[in-house]
């Protein structure tokens, strides 16, 4: 085990660990955020820099400074590292950046986007956005299009963290979509309008940080905080059943993934619990589910009731 | 004139050919390495002469040949990058098209020093016919023994292909060059692990610049101590530099690195001053991702010393009065040239290559592209210029791989030493649109 201190807390974890992750055992406010690292999916991760840290000594071998912020999800921990997350007005700085590079295309549609309430880019638009936008010039935009019957792409939406294409990579037998073109153009897409069509591809709703990945036969149904989550179980030959249904009153909206508090699906007796698409899209009726009990939800999130409220009050910047 | 140990036999006839080069002492350094020399000698001799990586950052390669992780059992490889793509370079082409052999035996020779058996060239998409040069001349090679099994009788073998890339910038980063060369988008990977450790196809690779593996040949033919009494200090060796802009003479020149700045923009044996009687403006000494340097400080530096072609001099002063040798593009701007129009092609090519992995350089390029077309052509306002400096900073070092320090830095110079020019053009916009000689509309008659 070797010793690290994130934001003056000191915790031992195994060796090879990320920053990100020894933060996530200390738990707590000291999480960096991160959009596109997904646990549950290797090879995801680096690419929305909104984990930055700063790095104030490598390690005891080698206690100089890193000079750059480094991405805390893929950037293994030293022996005797110290980490600065919270209490660096750097990392700070840096993040309400990234943040403003993440919204100068984003719609910011939050009042007609399926996934306002739990969409991270708007809780990181709480925490480190401004209330005005400098971006003057015209947003790039796509038009919505069906990858598959079930899903809706809006890449209007899209942050391009490559989670979805992780799970087409890694759950599924053959990828059909990725990513197209480069920079600013770069577009998730399907290869000549093939159609995704596969037991699994559900999850990319689940992984998808923002609302450009959306469940069909819920959209526009009804907004996320109006309906009771429930743990509940079916029998599935397919996938573990184990999964979230969001109810209002007798009727079941829509099906997830029962997700932990950074948002990722659950590992449930040593395997991660993915869901199949019949049990997301077809299980709409009460009748198919056990249900065990109501789901609390414990994520930061801006549905998470009064989370922000004096945040609100005690901060001018989003008054106006 | 200072000596010339890459391209002295670049235009003699018929040097593409393998029996000319070899009549004008070609593969030398392989029959001496081969014969004579061990592996370790090689990489030994390498680390002597003090060469610095010729691409662009300037790492030292013996030092990073030394990085190379060598588990048993597992292949190595050397992977050269030819993949020119920085605005302003040209010197790798013109090494490749007259002299492919120099190229071929300096892989060879460093192939042996790493234990490769086998080797890659990866050339940009845009070179085709340098890269039919290459596989003629990689063809003769195999045909006279240089290459294939049982190499010159040592025993060692090695194979050497070429492939071209798509022509994409980002392919110039080693690790998008590496996932490139897999058949994969050319996304840089996230380090570590490095390449030295994990490279292509997870195997230990070194990646080096075209002119850094040419440079071997000279440094085993004449020893690594005699190489690195060229140059001042750390700067050692030749480097090959591609003069361009409002020259009177561009072209790619052999210098010795500690040529001072001033002989070679108006040295008759080198670019022989700004053309047509202008005098000169800017200079950005090592291609279009570093730093432009106002013309006051182009040939001293900001303490008032005479400005060399070094690593060092060039760096001088930091990015408050100092730029960087980069990849040698040597960019010279006259007068009439406008650094508001000229940043903004800057902006609008990284714009164009940034590869959208990562968000700060996929937006911020895109965002500062837009703001400079704006400034250029008159709708800019003074705290876009501002607006600027933020973006920049909020790009540069939280990016994955260099491509956002490139696209910063550039902008933040010309900020930094021509902000002058760019209120110019918000103030008025007309007189700086028009004063764009012809490039917007036609000058005003005097």
């Amino acid at each position: 085990m070797i010793k690290v201190t994130i934001d003056d807390v000191e915790i031992e974890v195994a060796p090879g660990t990320t920053i990100l992750n020894a933060a996530r055992q200390a738990g707590g406010d000291l999480v960096p955020p991160a959009m596109c690292y997904y646990s549950k999916l290797p090879g995801t991760g680096g690419k929305c820099r909104t984990c930055l840290v700063e790095v104030a000594a490598g390690s005891t071998a080698d206690p100089r400074p890193m000079p750059k912020l480094v991405a805390s999800c893929s950037t293994p921990v030293m022996d005797g590292m110290i980490v600065k997350n919270k209490t660096s007005e750097r990392v700070h700085n840096n993040r309400g950046g990234v943040v403003e590079f993440l919204l100068v295309n984003h719609p910011l549609d939050c009042p007609i986007c399926d996934q306002a309430g739990e969409c991270h880019l708007q809780d990181l638009g709480y925490e480190h956005g401004s209330a005005k936008t400098r971006y003057r010039e015209e947003r790039r935009t796509f038009s919505p299009i069906d990858i598959g019957n079930k899903i809706k792409l809006h890449m209007n939406r899209c942050i391009l963290c490559y989670r979805c294409v992780a799970v087409a990579n890694q759950l599924t037998d053959s990828r059909v979509h990725g990513v197209l073109h480069r920079g600013e153009h770069a577009e998730i897409s399907t290869y000549i309008e093939n159609a995704i069509d596969n037991d699994f591809s559900g999850n990319m709703i689940d992984v998808c940080p923002v609302g450009a990945l959306t469940d069909k036969t819920f959209r526009f149904k009804s907004r996320v905080w109006f309906l009771k989550p429930y743990e509940a179980e079916c029998a599935c030959d397919k996938c573990s059943g184990k999964a979230v249904v969001w109810m209002f009153g007798n009727e079941i909206f829509r099906v997830t993934a029962r997700k932990d508090k950074y948002g990722e699906v659950e590992t449930i007796e040593d395997k991660t619990a993915w869901i199949c698409n019949d049990c997301r899209f077809d299980k709409k009726d009460p009748s198919n589910w056990t249900l065990i009990g109501p789901r609390k939800i414990d994520r930061h999130s801006v549905i998470s009731q009064g989370k922000y409220a004096t945040k609100n009050d005690n901060n001018p910047k989003l008054l106006h | 004139m200072s000596r010339k140990l890459l391209i002295e036999h670049a235009e003699v006839p018929g040097i593409a050919s393998y029996e000319t080069y070899r009549k004008h002492g070609g593969y030398a350094s392989v029959e001496k390495a081969l014969k004579t020399m061990s592996p370790d000698e090689v990489v030994e001799e390498v680390k002597k002469s003090g060469l610095r990586g010729r691409g662009g950052a300037g790492f030292p390669t013996g030092m990073k040949w030394s990085f190379l992780a060598k588990p048993e059992g597992v292949e190595r490889h050397l992977v050269c990058n030819a993949d020119e793509s920085e605005p302003g370079t040209f010197k790798d082409r013109y090494l490749m098209e007259k002299l492919p052999h120099l190229l071929i035996e300096g892989m060879i020779t460093s192939s042996y020093a790493l234990g490769a058996r086998r080797s890659y060239i990866y050339i940009r998409g845009e070179f085709m016919y340098v890269l039919r040069i290459l596989e003629k001349a990689i063809a003769e090679a195999y045909a006279n023994g240089m290459l294939g099994k049982n190499i010159l009788g040592s025993g060692y073998d090695l194979d050497l292909v070429v492939t071209p890339g798509g022509g994409a910038y980002i392919c110039g980063e080693e690790t998008a060059l590496l996932e490139s060369l897999e058949g994969k988008r050319g996304n840089p990977r996230m380090k570590p692990p490095f390449p030295a450790v994990k490279g292509l196809w997870g195997n230990p690779t070194v990646v080096n610049n075209v002119e850094s593996i040419a440079a071997v040949v000279p440094i085993v033919n004449e020893g690594g101590e005699a190489y690195a009494k060229i140059g001042i200090e750390r700067s050692t060796g030749t480097k090959l530099i591609s003069a361009s802009g409002n020259l009177v003479r561009p072209g790619v020149y052999e210098i010795e690195l500690g040529l001072s700045v001033e002989e070679f923009i108006y040295g008759d044996n080198y670019c022989r001053g700004i053309a047509n009687g202008k005098k000169l403006k800017a200079c950005i000494p090592g291609g279009s991702s570093v730093p432009i340097l106002p013309h006051y400080l182009v040939t001293k530096t900001a303490a008032g010393t005479d400005r060399l072609m070094t690593y060092e001099s060039l760096a001088d002063g930091g990015f408050a009065s100092g730029s960087m040798l980069g990849s040698g593009g040597f960019i010279v701007f006259d007068e009439d040239q406008c650094i508001v129009r000229n940043t903004w092609n800057f902006a609008r090519f990284y714009a164009h290559e940034s590869c959208g992995q990562c968000s700060p350089c996929r937006e911020g390029t895109g965002w500062m592209e837009k703001v400079l077309y704006r400034l250029e052509h008159g709708m800019g306002t003074l705290e876009d210029i501002s607006l600027l400096e933020e973006i920049n900073k909020k790009i540069e070092g939280n990016t994955i791989c260099p491509l956002g320090d490139a696209a910063a830095w550039p902008v933040a110079a010309a900020i930094r030493h021509f902000r002058d020019e760019f209120e110019w053009h918000v103030k008025s916009p007309q007189e700086a649109q028009t004063r764009n000689y012809g490039l917007i509309q036609a000058p005003l008659e005097a």
